[in-house]
């Protein structure tokens, strides 16, 4: 029973659940903020946070459980009577609208009464100034970078009266120093009453910020506590069940022969508001694993569109892009896999794999060049029996090749998509955000696979946001930032600080020393 | 709300199957419906619709005749939109077939060899393809949509046949009439049974749905255009590509249609009138749709089509009903199997008031 | 050319435009919501054969008008049921809208089809109509002209200076983060639809009591078609719109120019120019991809539902 004297919390649940066809999202959660707290909302993917949030936010609705705001039993029922509770929420993907001003996505979320966007302006100033977040009120959104419009969704909730601020995993868009400021304002806001719920399963942040933590492991609180005073290996355990494969270490290699050879590649994106890629050197060799860090849309897609070939450049420039010394930069992807080359990309779903295709015909997608087609037939035994190797060996957990591969978890799909490439026999794999959103079990077996395929004698080129990951399985790091690659170092040699300061753009290369004139053609 | 939609998750592929046959049930209710409303006894109206047409052996030739413009426009349509390329333009390369291939048996109307006939099938199904072709170009060149361009495409061609009829192949002893001379023996397609109308083009039709059954269910081309259709950037991804298969599924298309076409002149009709199609080609979108872009399910559908267009002459000669009433029917079909195709992913699940609480209140006690 | 012929041809390009302008109008609304209505030709016909019937049996053309709204309106009602509420495919739905609105119109028009009927006459406003060249164009039109102008201003302001154009651009551009926002996302698309549906009744009653007045089947010959390509053409902006239906009408009524130059051209050849110029205009409109995207709603013909 609450104290009587003390105020009721602000927020308390009891006894949330939530069933969605084939699993139960969240377990009779219980969970409760306090005035002016900041408390973790700590968990893996798919541990259940986002559900959680959505109920609170009146996104979803619970199945059971009660729901009390200051004391007081309340149903929110949708996103607008949560902001008239006063409880406000910064999506892990920007619910922001490209094509409109910053004053009229603001306009839009305050509702009528809140008048024409442009009487807005001014008070947009105002609180943007008070909490020290930088925002032009009348630039359309598409024109703002990431952090900026991070922050228009933080500036977008304190206009109104505010008593709840719910951070869906905030820091995965930022590079250290934006994490730096924000938590400034967010300390800020607390000190002045605002609770906070900070979702998050990145432990040193965490400790770094907030009071208090819940901890989730597959839909259910496995602990409250005061993340100041755990352990980084204690709160592993409450996540993820047992740390196995958390603290693995790889030995790190130097690699052999130069295998991929990218020389001054630059390239102009037709998009405008897109990145475009500056003065690119990369070499990868055969038996290595190189690292490329940095905050999404610094020019990792456009890099994989180019390697893959979905993008090529034209024929005079085809030696920009090297396989074994083979000049590439012009050929379609289905000529560089018969090179050799092997790609994982960042999106399992509508990328890699076409959802609503068996696993079978995925595994025919990219694997079609492996023998598998004849005299422009399907050779169906052939495509099964290889779809049935890629299972076994990746121990993907399915009932059988026919399921579709949206019903596949996000760990299962991606140890599928994996062990597709690998079956491939490639000289250089490229893999991009192998582990997100993928259950510690399947990470540490994607890691694994990974080292092994490096002591095979592969090239391997990781593209990731995950610093700590390319720190435990890369032999040499750069980062990305704007389009320009940092120089790259082995990683023994560098340490998450310098890598941390090249995801913010700050390293010198040819490109950086030359920014008024281009070293190289861009094409 | 009381009734709600539940994901399944995975297709349900009872559904799949059902769903053609619930929608063309409840169209039938619709009918007799709407029969009942204009004073037609329903059921009656639905016999003459749709069992009295086929009541002998002759009916059932002229379905096959029907059935086989509709039939072929309908497979390559399937594979077009198998690749999300909504050609609509059907109609037009149909008529194009027509015209072309009337245009070539007009000049060869004293010729008796039967080159004659391979002759203006070439001129036909080189039309159709040219037509669809147009359209492939417009796309692939001009990033043109392809839905908008096709179907301007089909009021083009319905006006340049109608210039021709009326102009350069009008027949010159036709007393005035628009329509073209008749064709001469050699480029007809020789009829199958003394006594019905029925011509070796349904081999055609029948050759054309093995080899779209093959090519849709068991080729890698077939497989690309799938994967076209339902996930563009994977099909980059894995370096198809794009533009040959659009090329390739319209062209494809196109010449199914200009079969459809040059059939019908050389085959029942035997010279080029205005009236060559009366909407096969969008009759063959319905179908396409209604038989799940499948082969076999598009040989059903078709059938059905093609009595749906019979039991409406025959509406119209017995009941005095308007000749629209095909049209019509075509329309509630299609609506209906879309409604109906929402039950593949999704369950109905009929919420009482009362079910809520029930499963709210022991859980909230417990906690 | 004197200029009572070029104010003839104005006038006459102001006449044929009209009913694109309207059809693209509700288009142009429909589609900033995020939904592609292909059924307007489908719903242009049934609102041309319900005004026609309307009036001719009651003898109030106003009443025909009124109806002919609320049939686009029903048509566009049974779309946004299946296309917006049942998630079905949006192409296959707007096919499907188009060839049953064929199928209906002409089955119940059959009994009118070739029926007179005294139509909207012109109403010349004294004074401004006398204005050399542009007069007659813009003051000596019947009332569903004025109409259109008004509605255009409307439509127009709403897009440009409300909070519900807003609303409807945010639900058009990302609908789970207008959802999000609390925003009813279904319940805007099925408004946009169903104005659309107006608009295209509309249109089809202009057809059936004004522009022709009478009945025959099929009579919009492919205007809710063009109208479609126009919105494209209009890059989705309100101004163009009118400035494409005008073209586009002048474009139909090009046999009246070449007639006054004395060029004479098989009239079905002439027939096919509005359809040419559709697929013309496309070309130079599409061709770079890049400006087509940055200007469709970005949600464009996608379903939506909301999350659980």
């Amino acid at each position: 029973m609450p104290d009587i004297s003390s105020p009721p919390p602000r927020l308390e649940l009891r006894g949330i659940t939530k069933r969605y066809p084939g699993c139960l999202a969240n377990d009779r959660i219980d969970l409760s903020v306090a005035r002016g707290e900041i408390r973790a909302l700590l968990g893996e993917n798919g541990a259940g946070k986002s559900t959680l949030m959505k109920i609170i936010f009146g996104a979803a609705a619970a199945d059971a459980g009660e729901l009390r705001w200051e004391g007081q039993p309340v149903t929110v029922r949708d996103p607008s009577q949560a902001r008239e509770l006063g409880i406000g929420m910064v999506f892990q993907h920007f619910s922001l609208f490209e094509t409109l001003t910053v004053a009229e996505n603001v306009a839009l979320a305050l509702g009528p009464a809140a008048g024409d966007p442009r009487q807005l302006v001014p008070r947009i100033r105002e609180v943007s100034k008070r909490y020290g977040m930088a925002l032009d009120p009348e630039r359309r959104v598409h024109a703002l970078s990431v952090g900026e419009r991070q922050r228009v969704e933080i500036v977008r909730c304190l206009m109104q009266d505010i008593k709840l601020l719910i951070l869906d995993e905030p820091t995965s868009v930022l590079t250290p120093p934006e994490v730096d400021e924000l938590f400034v304002t967010l300390r800020k806001l607390a000190a002045e009453g605002v609770s906070i719920l900070f979702i998050s399963h990145k432990l040193g942040e965490v400790r770094a910020l907030c009071h208090s933590a819940t901890v989730l492991r597959a839909g259910r609180v496995t602990g409250h506590c005061d993340p100041r005073e755990q352990s980084d290996l204690a709160l592993a355990q409450l996540m993820v069940g047992d740390a196995e494969g958390l603290e693995a270490r790889y030995p790190k290699r130097s690699g052999d022969k130069v295998f991929l050879d990218l020389s001054q590649l630059s390239w102009r994106n037709p998009d405008p508001f897109a990145t475009s890629l500056h003065d690119i050197d990369l070499t990868v060799r055969a038996g290595e694993i190189v690292g490329i860090a940095g905050v999404a849309g610094n020019g990792q897609d456009e890099l994989m569109a180019l390697l893959s070939g979905e993008e090529c450049l034209p024929l005079q420039a085809a030696r920009i892009i090297t396989l074994g010394g083979q000049a590439v930069a012009n050929l379609p992807p289905d000529a560089r896999r018969r090179l050799g080359l092997a790609m994982v990309p960042a999106e399992r779903l509508g990328h890699a794999a076409v959802p609503s295709l068996s696993l079978a015909d995925n595994a025919l997608l990219s694997g079609f060049q492996q023998g598998l087609v004849r005299h422009g037939m399907i050779q169906r035994g052939k495509v099964s029996a290889f779809a049935r190797r890629i299972i076994e060996r990746f121990e993907v957990k399915t009932p059988d090749m026919h399921t579709s591969a949206r019903s596949l978890s996000g760990g299962n799909l991606q140890k599928f998509i994996l062990g597709r490439e690998i079956l491939q026999n490639p000289k250089l794999l490229i893999a991009a955000h192998p582990t997100w959103g993928v259950d510690v079990g399947a990470a540490a077996a994607i890691h694994r696979a990974l080292i092994e395929l490096r002591d095979a004698g592969a090239a391997i080129l990781v593209i990731s946001e995950d610093l700590d990951e390319l720190f435990q399985i890369s032999d040499r790091i750069g980062a990305l930032c704007g389009g320009r690659l940092s120089p790259l170092k082995a990683t023994a040699k560098t340490q998450t600080s310098e890598v941390g300061r090249w995801m913010t753009g700050q390293f010198d290369t040819a490109a950086n020393a030359a920014d008024a004139a281009p070293t190289s053609t861009t094409y | 709300m009381l009734l709600s939609l539940e994901p399944r998750g995975q297709q349900s592929r009872a559904m799949l199957l059902l769903s053609p046959l619930l929608a063309g049930a409840l169209t039938l209710i619709s009918g007799a419906l709407l029969f009942a409303a204009l004073g037609n006894p329903p059921l009656e109206t639905l016999y003459t619709l749709l069992i009295m047409p086929i009541s002998d052996m002759y009916g059932v030739t002229e379905l096959a005749i029907k059935a086989l413009p509709i039939l072929l426009c309908a497979l390559g349509l399937a594979l077009a939109f198998r690749a999300r390329i909504w050609n609509i333009g059907a109609e037009g390369q149909l008529l194009v077939g027509a015209l072309a291939g009337s245009a070539v048996a007009i000049q060869l109307i004293d010729v008796e060899s039967r080159w004659a006939l391979v002759l203006v099938f070439a001129a036909g199904v080189a039309a159709g393809t040219a037509w669809a072709g147009l359209a492939a170009w417009l796309r692939t060149r001009f990033n043109a949509n392809e839905i908008l361009t096709t179907i301007m495409l089909n009021y083009i061609a319905l006006n340049l046949l109608q210039y021709f009829i009326y102009g350069p192949l009008k027949d010159p002893a036709g007393y005035g009439f628009p329509q073209s001379a008749m064709f001469g023996d050699a480029s007809r397609l020789p009829i199958l049974f003394e006594g019905t109308r029925l011509h070796v083009g349904v081999f055609f039709a029948l050759l054309a749905l093995v080899a779209i059954w093959v090519l849709v269910q068991r080729s890698f081309f077939g497989f690309q255009v799938k994967v076209l259709g339902l996930d563009r950037r994977a099909a980059r991804f894995v370096g198809f590509r794009e533009k040959r298969l659009v090329w390739l599924a319209l062209m494809v298309s196109g010449a199914l249609a200009g079969l459809a076409g040059v059939c019908e002149v050389s085959g029942p009709i035997g010279q080029l009138i205005p009236q060559v199609s009366p909407g096969y080609g969008y009759a063959a979108i319905t179908v396409a749709f209604l038989g799940r872009l499948n082969p076999v399910g598009i040989l059903f559908a078709s059938l059905l089509m093609a009595l749906l267009y019979l039991g409406g002459e025959m509406a119209q000669m017995t009941l005095n009903l308007p000749l629209a009433l095909t049209g019509l029917f075509q329309g509630m079909l299609l609506f209906f199997l879309l409604a109906c195709d929402v039950l593949i992913l999704y369950r109905l699940r009929v919420k009482l008031p009362w079910q809520r609480q029930f499963v709210a209140t022991p859980v909230a006690k417990g906690a | 050319m004197d200029l009572d012929l070029i104010s003839n041809i104005l006038f006459a390009m102001v006449r044929t435009g009209t009913p694109l302008l309207l059809v693209a109008l509700g288009e142009l609304v429909c589609e900033k919501s995020g939904v592609l209505n292909l059924g307007q030709e489908g719903m242009m016909l049934f609102g041309a054969v319900i005004g026609f019937i309307v009036a001719f049996a009651t003898g109030s053309l106003w009443l025909g008008v009124a109806l002919a709204i609320v049939a686009g309106m029903v048509l566009a009602l049974l779309f946004a049921l299946v296309a917006v509420y049942l998630n079905a495919n949006q192409i296959a739905c707007g096919l499907a809208l188009t060839i049953f609105g064929v199928g209906l119109s002409s089955f119940i028009g059959t009994a009118w089809v070739g029926k007179p009927l005294v139509g909207f006459g012109t109403l010349a406003i004294p004074l401004l109509s006398q204005i050399p060249l542009l007069g007659r164009m813009l003051f000596a039109q019947d009332l569903l002209v004025y109409l259109s102008f008004a509605l255009f201003a409307v439509v127009g302001w709403v897009l440009l200076k409300t909070r519900t154009g807003l609303v409807l651009q945010a639900v058009g551009e990302n609908p789970a983060a207008a959802s999000a926002m609390g925003l009813p996302v279904r319940r805007v698309r099925l408004l946009a639809v169903l104005f659309g549906g107006a608009m295209a009744g509309l249109a089809g009653a202009y057809l059936s009591l004004a522009y022709t007045p009478m009945w025959a089947e099929n009579m919009t010959a492919g205007r809710g078609w063009i109208a479609l390509a126009l919105v494209v053409f209009a890059s989705w902006r309100v101004f163009r719109v009118l400035l494409g239906a005008y073209l586009f009408g002048l474009a139909s009524i090009l046999h009246l120019v070449l007639q006054g130059l004395g060029v004479s051209i098989p009239s079905n050849l002439l027939a096919m120019l509005p359809y040419v110029a559709t697929i013309v205009v496309l070309v130079l409109l599409s061709r770079d991809a890049v400006r087509t995207r940055l200007y469709a709603p970005v949600s464009l013909g996608q379903p939506w539902q909301p999350g659980h």
